[in-house]
């Protein structure tokens, strides 16, 4: 394969991406997206369905021409030497791209085929991804028969059948139900600790928190904050006092009265009464928070400190949530996302 | 940085790599009908019917003069299946494109054509099957062919290759349509009025004026003459040539046409 010139400057970068934009007709899918990916590393680019992930992965992984802007992956231009990037790259999508009639190591042995491994090749590279990801028992089945995480792991095998150093996983456990998605984590962890660099898309802001270094915020087509989850939680302004009320009805009365202590946005679930309010760095706060419910009469069942979740972040951030309502159900039926200092 | 596990692979001269991955599909997609039985069910029993409908139902009363009409429609019948297995193949490329396996492929360093060419293939083996179905169970309901061995083969090589150049047709259009549905559609409207206006069935002299001219200028009624000419030693009058000429112009126009848009597909 030809490798064609690299540029000094940005080749260090795995991924390296300035002032990329894309359009479908009128729809402005990316307007402006910059972002650095240093090699070994994993970052995660976030933000609501339709802020643009996806049509970043597409331009990355060579399936789409971005209208403008400079996008290298692995020192090529994707646009310039698709080739060169495809050498290098992995790509495992929102859906299953395996053949669902062949079987496992069929559809493993294809993929090795058509990137120059011979027969005999391909077949013991098909058997090492299948013990990989614990599908060998399986591996003579057709794909039609395979559970919806069984799917995820081969699609993931036949994305590293190449040994790609680049790895790109767009909503890898979307509909996937928890115990798969944490398999599915595991296999990922430890991509991370050979060395694979990763570039994650997720609308799951625990899965970026549980996955990445380095987080990407974007919205609209462009990102609006960077850097290590305790940086970006660091952003929102410190620590947020979580109190639960016993009667979830006085939830907004109870967030009326602790308008005060509040330094950003409070964040409020009327279902389960509970009440999050960002302090700062004025954790002293939580007594004088505590007395002023107990003199108006609202009794807790929680209190307590906490460092902000990346939703809060988000929703400081953009002024709506991450997770679209109709989709807020998540990996976990869980938001926002708890976080161990 | 990851393991050097590239120990198996080996690189080829851009024609092998052209070929091996022509070779590669083409076999992931014949794997494909193979596991589908009702699929392969379809494709042999549908073109049967037709043999026996037209044979036994329609013979009675259809008069060529000077031919028994089952010599005279099998030719059409062949075309026919090769035609509408064309279908098949636009419905092929749409779900692939849809289930997201023709992106996996398409971010893998492999040649941009041996996708389509993998498609184009299999389904020409299925078609050259499937004429081959009906060849014999024609020979069984009687059908002769009234010229030799050689000229036989040739009407044969004659439909397959319309079929092969008809399935990059399709291809484009499987690669065009947003889904199976879209593909299906349009493939019936399209080529179910083409094949019925044409000489497949009844002689072009006993429709209507304005059919008529539509059936005289439809190139399946050339390609049918054309194997008429070979199976029944009818002159069709260069029917032949104009055939190969117009598989070789429609084969280069669609497969460079699908190639492209495959490059750009979104």
């Amino acid at each position: 394969m030809t490798t064609g010139p690299v540029n000094t400057t940005t080749d260090e970068f795995a991924v390296y991406v300035d002032g990329l934009t894309r359009s479908f007709g009128e729809t402005k899918a990316l307007t402006g997206l910059d972002l650095v990916v240093v090699p070994s590393t994993v970052v995660g680019l976030i933000g609501p369905n339709g802020a643009g992930k996806t049509t970043a992965v597409r331009i990355l992984s060579t399936l789409l021409k971005p209208d403008g802007g400079i996008a290298r992956v692995a020192g090529h231009d994707v646009v310039k030497n698709p080739q060169a990037v495809r050498e290098n790259i992995g790509l495992t999508g929102q859906y299953a791209a395996v053949d669902e009639k062949l079987t496992g190591r069929e559809n493993l042995e294809m993929i090795a085929q058509l990137t120059g491994w011979t027969r005999r090749g391909a077949g013991a590279r098909a058997d090492e991804m299948l013990e990989r990801f614990e599908l060998t028992d399986a591996g003579n089945r057709p794909v039609g028969t395979y559970s919806g995480g069984m799917r995820r792991r081969l699609d993931l095998g036949a994305s590293l059948v190449l040994s790609p150093s680049i790895l790109f996983l767009d909503e890898p456990t979307t509909g996937l139900d928890p115990r798969s998605r944490g398999q599915l984590w595991d296999v990922i962890r430890d991509l991370v600790d050979e060395g694979t660099t990763l570039l994650l898309t997720t609308q799951y802001l625990e899965e970026a928190d549980a996955l990445a270094e380095r987080i990407v915020i974007i919205d609209e087509g462009h990102n609006i904050a960077e850097g290590t989850p305790d940086e970006l939680k660091a952003q929102v302004g410190g620590d947020v006092i979580e109190v639960v009320l016993a009667d979830p009805t006085r939830t907004a009365e109870a967030a009326g009265m602790l308008e005060s202590f509040s330094v950003g946005t409070i964040n409020t679930n009327p279902e389960t009464g509970d009440v999050a309010v960002p302090v700062g760095d004025r954790q002293s706060m939580i007594a004088g928070a505590v007395r002023v419910l107990d003199d108006a009469g609202i009794r807790l069942v929680d209190v307590r400190r906490r460092r902000p979740s990346l939703d809060e972040v988000f929703l400081t951030l953009t002024g709506h949530h991450a997770e679209d309502e109709e989709e807020d159900a998540g990996p976990d039926g869980m938001q926002p996302v708890e976080v161990t200092p | 940085m990851t393991a050097p596990a590239a120990s198996g692979r080996r690189t080829l001269n851009p024609f092998a790599e052209w070929a091996n991955d022509s070779i590669v599909i083409t076999r992931r997609n014949l794997i494909g009908y193979l596991r589908q039985p009702q699929v392969l069910v379809f494709i042999f029993i549908q073109p049967v019917m037709f043999v026996l409908l037209f044979g036994y139902i329609f013979g009675g009363v259809m008069n060529i003069p000077g031919i028994s009409y089952i010599d005279f429609a099998l030719p059409g019948i062949m075309v026919q299946s090769a035609t509408f297995a064309t279908i098949g193949t636009s419905v092929a490329i749409t779900e692939d494109k849809n289930s997201g396996i023709l992106d996996r492929f398409r971010s893998l360093p492999m040649t941009r054509s041996g996708v389509l060419n993998g498609r184009v293939i299999a389904d020409t083996v299925r078609t050259a099957t499937t004429v081959g179905v009906i060849f014999f169970v024609g020979v069984v309901l009687g059908y002769r062919l009234q010229t030799d061995i050689l000229h036989g083969l040739f009407a044969y090589a004659l439909i397959i290759g319309f079929g092969f150049a008809m399935s990059w047709v399709a291809v484009f259009v499987g690669l065009s349509v947003k889904n199976a549905e879209a593909a299906q559609a349009a493939g019936f409207v399209v080529l179910f009025p083409l094949t019925f206006i044409s000489s497949a069935f009844v002689p072009p002299e006993t429709m209507p004026t304005v059919l008529q001219w539509l059936a005289e200028i439809n190139p399946l009624t050339n390609l049918i003459d054309g194997v008429r000419e070979l199976t029944l030693g009818i002159d069709s009058g260069g029917s032949i040539v104009r055939s190969i000429i117009g598989m070789i112009v429609i084969t280069v126009v669609f497969s460079l046409l699908s190639i492209r848009k495959y490059r750009r597909l979104t």
